[in-house]
């Protein structure tokens, strides 16, 4: 590792932190060096140790060992409250703020402007007018903060952060739910606060985010640092590399273009007001149907919709030539549907549920009450998906929410095949979950069609896309626009597509 | 609490443990202060004895805690069970007094509470009110209702059959213990012996994945609700016909609270999940005999809510989930756990959706 | 400017006001100045536990304890100017001391040992009654010069007497509303209210908060149990049963979301006064029943339990809008 170092001393300089939890070592000597106005990227695969690192700074958690120095004086947060005294000021991907509290309230809650201990409101906000208007936004700061979107929320949460520390901003995942205008907005109010001198943090797993805006990096792998790392000099795949400790190998494409089998189901201007404009879609016997957009493009809603889990309000639904209708996830799942959601904790798994009663949960509703799967059964179904999809665990009775990411998505695929559906409909697979559990995700995709299976596949990784799709229909703005076959799929192709939308 | 959610789903013995320990305790108290306590005597065709008279008290929070329980499995409250219970006896009353038998009066409780049951549900099922908003309404206006069906009398009656319900004996045991066990053991065999039980579980833990996994939480929303109104009714009933008469006002007066009670010291979480009908039964006897115990003990009955209110924080405080984490933490008394971690399902973020 | 979340307030607003021209119409002598001053005598007590109540509910928490505080403070006012010789001054000084000091453990408790608030005020609602039966299980009447004082004070206009304890009710309402809205713990309620861990995040300290609105509730319905004392010259350990239900049921009317965040303390005076209209309206009717109270309360909470859920959908579905919009055409905001 070349020495990368700026001549300035780090704002923030984390030196041999460490983090123990029962079991585990969390954080093994982890050093961290920001310097006053840059963009540092916290890189590394999930189970890293980014986050734990970033609640050992923030005082969430007791760091075991190390120094933590600020300015070149130590430091030693207690609490998230304190460190935000001391200056470092963190903004999260969904717990922020208050959408209850107007944007004035939640910019200036804990140091409201008052006299003789009553808040001075009219003052208040038109202090938060005045810095908002710092961040390029104009807005009523009276107005309860529900009523903006989530982007402009999360510039009011970085505007409180950097109003209330001014040293260093921790932005964590903040990007994860902003389509690529909202990123464009964000990143233009971080470069603001990098020009005023702060040392910015920025997690993601976006890597052409952190390539877009981010001056350095640090690389963590199994809470160790891999490296310090100038970014101008690095390409992605070097970065990867560090990150995965292994070189990724081209995936070598051989597109099977066996011929599907039967159209399966036909949909025809399936739509909802607001929602996605009337869409109709084939999908055959042994096909994988790739849905790519953006973020908000209408991949989720195109899934729920086909599932029933939002009920359509136009347009109708074929299954084997047959109009069939589907009002409520329960309809879909009687005729062989199953949609794995793209929010696994809120969507996905039943959390306090072992996971032998997850995977078949499913199958059990679509037997009713009255016939329970018999004890033994039950068994056999879990023993069998557990070892085919080689999940991960101490025990079948173990609640579900005690697996890791990946695990989980696996427990949940288990639910699902174990109702031996004819259309899986996967939303996300892949997200969040570590590079071993992707691999074998995506091979389980090219397994299943080849065994004959109908997929419906929504995701924003298009190399994933690419790589197990025989058709790719393309989103924007909740409508189609695009249809690529065979080899027309290509990641290139596929942002083309995107993008041609764009311009016209 | 947190030990039975964690880790594999313990057997029954296990699950009950501690109930059993603390209803022991109470029962131990009782022979201290009482040492006849368990003697049990057969005089006229009837058992006697203060063993008998806790079950038999026992019943209506043994009943009510019986639907509580589901319903509270299912992350809901109800609590409009007293005034529901005042308004199924109102009913069941001004039946016989009209001149009908007691199987009509019987019925026509049950429609009423069924019915109750079924608004409850259809506001939380089909309206998506928060159960603890939804059921104050009848709470609230419940008794109400019930005054309308009395006119605002106590309304007494002398139907031999009625009566019988809340004051008669079958084979020597007095009716409500038999109602009440008869009925724990039908609800307890339906929903374990079907997929009933891990469903309503499933819906308590988390409804969006289980209406997405295809179960029709609408539909068992509202039997849930159904049951606890019916069970409600069932006990008003026998409350009416062991007083012979229907006391609006008064009947099941805040035995909403005993049921809750009864379902947490039980062990059942108030957030939904995992729940035991066994285990709020056994609750719903412990709080019977430690009335029994003030009862026995010759202390005044004024002490009666302080001490039973001593006794749930004492319950509530062995079962609070920080004090788990703190013994956990005495016994791995090593590194630490992460109790600043987000909890996986905050009330707050439940109750906002 | 009307803002959305001034919504449930200003239906609230016309519900009084529809329902005071109905009563009107259909007795005019309700529109005497006698009547709103019976009104604010007959609800001072109710409206001031409710003022403490409404804090609890924006901070998303509930009070089961207040109606049997009320009793415990009434009681214990008795027995201590019966058996001793304290003046009732420093008499209410203890007692509101006492209760607050109770609202004080209770939040410690719902906040340190992470307990569900609706169980550890149940416990605090069987303490309190019990504690009110120990002191004394029979009415004790209360005779002492100083309380024919406080209740002889009034303010007379055109025959109708303005009364000492609906005086002291409009006070707390107007303290409450400058404490929620105007001051940092007020804000503090509201931003538990709106979520817990973001709350804690935003560096709200919410074991003070917590702590401290349930001992301004405990506090309140000390103060609630003085005016009761005042209002019926006695304590009596049955008295204020069910005194909870109505003020959660007056907070709900009076516009504040029960699963807290939402609403204002201004809005709990008009459910007060929409409640006691209610009452009035049957006390003048005569034929009607007094059932017809619970019933009709019942359906009032019913309507406004649906007319949130409303808002809440409508503002749900316009902040999708929104969303929608940025997505398509968020180039005009950078």
């Amino acid at each position: 590792m070349k020495d990368t170092l700026t001549p300035d001393t780090p704002v923030l300089h984390a030196r041999g932190i460490s983090k123990f939890f029962p079991g585990t070592i969390a954080l093994d000597d982890v050093e961290l060096r920001l310097m006053p106005g840059e963009v540092h990227a916290l890189l590394g695969e999930n189970g890293a140790g980014k986050s734990t690192l970033i609640k050992c700074l923030t005082g969430a958690y007791r760091r075991d060992a190390g120094t933590l120095l600020l300015d070149g004086r130590e430091i030693d947060p207690v609490s998230t409250a304190d460190s935000q005294r001391l200056g470092i000021g963190t903004v999260y991907q969904e717990v922020n703020l208050l959408p209850n509290l107007t944007v004035a309230e939640n910019l200036f809650l804990g140091r409201q402007p008052t006299r003789a201990g009553f808040i001075m409101r009219r003052q208040m906000n038109a202090e938060a007018r005045a810095v908002l208007a710092g961040y390029g936004l104009s807005l009523d700061p009276a107005e309860p903060l529900a009523a903006y979107s989530v982007a402009i929320q999360q510039v009011i949460a970085i505007a409180r952060a950097v109003e209330m520390s001014g040293k260093v901003l921790i932005l964590d995942e903040p990007t994860a739910s902003l389509d690529h205008d909202e990123v464009q907005l964000l990143f233009d109010v971080v470069r603001q606060v990098k020009a005023r001198g702060l040392a910015v943090v920025f997690i993601t797993h976006f890597l052409d985010q952190v390539f877009a805006i981010s001056d350095r990096a640090t690389v963590l792998r199994n809470g160790r640092v891999v490296g310090e790392c100038l970014l101008a000099e690095m390409t992605q795949r070097d970065v990867v590399t560090m990150m995965l400790g292994r070189h990724l190998e081209a995936r070598t494409k051989a597109r099977d273009t066996g011929a599907a089998g039967k159209t399966l189901v036909e949909i025809a201007d399936l739509g909802k007001r607001g929602l996605i404009a009337p869409f109709s879609l084939n999908i055959r016997e042994g096909e994988v149907v790739g849905l790519a957009g953006l973020l908000g493009s209408g991949r989720t809603e195109t899934a729920n919709l086909i599932f029933g889990a939002v009920q359509a309000d136009q347009g109708r639904v074929m299954l084997r030539g047959q109009e069939i209708a589907i009002k409520t996830p329960r309809d879909a799942v009687a005729h062989r549907f199953a949609l794995c959601p793209e929010d696994r904790k809120l969507d996905g798994i039943v959390g306090d549920l072992s996971v032998r009663d997850n995977i078949i949960l499913a199958l059990q509703a679509r037997q009713g009450w009255m016939r329970p799967i018999p004890r033994a059964k039950v068994e056999e179904i879990a023993q069998t998906y557990v070892r085919a999809l080689d999940i991960r665990l101490a025990s079948l009775d173990m609640p579900i929410r005690l697996l890791s990411g990946g695990n989980q998505q696996k427990a949940l695929l288990a639910r699902w095949l174990a109702t031996n559906p004819d259309l899986l409909i996967l939303d996300e697979p892949t997200r969040g979950i570590d590079v071993g559990a992707h691999a074998e995700i995506v091979a389980l995709i090219e397994q299943l069609r080849a065994d004959g299976m109908a997929l419906l596949v929504a995701s924003s990784e298009l190399e994933e896309l690419v790589a197990y799709s025989t058709r790719v229909l393309v989103l924007r703005d909740r409508q189609q626009v695009r249809e690529l076959v065979g080899d027309q799929i290509t990641p290139d192709n596929i942002i083309n597509a995107i993008a041609i939308e764009e311009v016209a | 609490m947190t030990s039975q959610t964690v880790g594999p789903r313990p057997s029954i013995m296990r699950r009950i443990l501690p109930q059993l320990v603390i209803l022991i305790v109470a029962l131990a108290l009782n022979v201290a202060v009482f040492p006849e306590f368990f003697q049990i005597d057969f005089r006229n065709g009837r058992l006697f004895g203060n063993l008998i008279d806790v079950l038999n008290r026992g019943a209506p929070v043994a009943l009510l805690c019986i639907g509580m329980t589901l319903v509270i499995a299912t992350k809901g409250i109800d609590l409009s069970v007293g005034a529901v219970m005042a308004i199924a006896g109102a009913v069941a009353a001004s039946v016989v007094v009209e001149g009908h038998g007691w199987g009509m009066a019987l019925l026509a409780a049950l429609a009423a509470g069924g019915l109750c049951g079924l608004w409850n549900g259809f506001l939380v099922a089909v309206l998506r009110i928060q159960p603890i908003v939804a059921t104050l309404v009848l709470m609230v206006a419940g008794r109400g209702i019930a005054q309308l069906v009395t006119e605002g009398k106590i309304l007494t009656f002398d139907n031999a059959g009625l009566i019988h319900l809340g004051a008669g004996t079958v084979a020597g045991l007095p009716t409500p213990i038999l109602i009440w066990l008869a009925l724990g053991a039908l609800v307890t065999c339906v929903v374990r012996k079907t997929a009933l039980g891990m469903l309503i579980e499933a819906i308590g833990i988390n409804e969006r994945s289980s209406r997405l996994a295809g179960i029709n939480s609408r539909v068992l929303l509202v039997c849930v609700y159904l049951v606890s109104g019916l069970c409600a009714a069932l006990a008003g009933v026998i409350v009416a016909a062991d007083i012979k008469g229907a006391d609006a006002n008064n009947a099941g007066l805040w035995l909403e609270l005993d049921a809750i009670l009864a379902v947490v010291i039980g062990g059942n979480s108030l957030l939904g999940g995992r729940f035991s009908i066994v285990a709020s039964l056994i609750g719903a006897l412990i709080i019977q005999s430690i009335n029994s115990v003030i009862l026995l003990s010759g202390l005044p009955p004024e002490f009666n809510l302080v001490i039973k209110a001593l006794l749930i924080l004492g319950i509530l405080v062995i079962q609070s989930p920080r004090i788990g984490t703190y013994i956990y933490m005495l016994k791995a008394s090593g590194p630490q756990p992460q109790p600043d971690a987000p909890p996986i399902r905050s009330t707050k973020e439940e109750t906002a959706r | 400017m009307i803002r959305s979340t001034h919504l449930p307030l200003l239906i609230t607003l016309a519900t009084f006001v529809l329902a005071y021209a109905l009563c009107a119409s259909a007795y005019p002598a309700m529109l005497s100045l006698r009547v709103v001053a019976n009104l604010l005598t007959d609800n001072a007590f109710l409206g001031i536990a409710a003022v403490g109540m409404t804090f609890v509910i924006l901070s998303g928490g509930i009070d089961l304890s207040i109606g049997s505080v009320i009793a415990f403070t009434g009681v214990f006012l008795a027995v201590i100017l019966r058996d001793t010789s304290l003046h009732p001054l420093a008499a209410f000084a203890l007692v509101l001391l006492l209760t607050t000091g109770f609202g004080t453990v209770m939040g410690a408790t719902i906040h340190y040992l992470e307990m569900p608030p609706f169980i550890v005020t149940l416990a605090g609602m069987f303490l309190a009654r019990g504690a009110a039966y120990v002191l004394s299980t029979e009415s004790v009447p209360i005779t002492h010069e100083f309380y024919d004082t406080l209740q002889g004070l009034y303010w007379k206009i055109d025959g109708a007497r303005f009364r000492l304890i609906g005086g002291l009710m409009v006070l707390t309402f107007i303290v409450g509303i400058l404490v929620a809205h105007r001051t940092r713990f007020g804000q503090n309620v509201y931003a538990l209210g709106g979520g817990e861990q973001a709350a804690k995040l935003m560096g709200v300290p919410v074991a003070r908060t917590t702590i401290g609105i349930y001992a301004v509730s405990g506090g309140l319905a000390g103060l609630s149990g003085i005016v009761f004392s005042l209002y019926t010259s006695a304590g009596y350990s049955l008295a204020t049963v069910g005194v909870e239900l109505e003020a959660i049921a007056a907070v709900v009317i009076g516009g504040t979301l029960l699963t807290g965040g939402y609403g204002f303390v201004g809005g709990t005076l008009f459910g007060i006064l929409i409640m006691g209209l209610i009452q009035t309206y049957i006390v003048f009717d005569g034929t009607l029943s007094s059932w017809w109270t619970k019933i009709v309360i019942g359906g009032l909470l019913f309507a406004f339990i649906l007319l949130q859920k409303g808002l809440t959908w409508a503002a749900k579905k316009r902040a999708a809008q929104a969303r929608m919009r940025t997505a398509t055409g968020s180039a005009a905001l950078s």
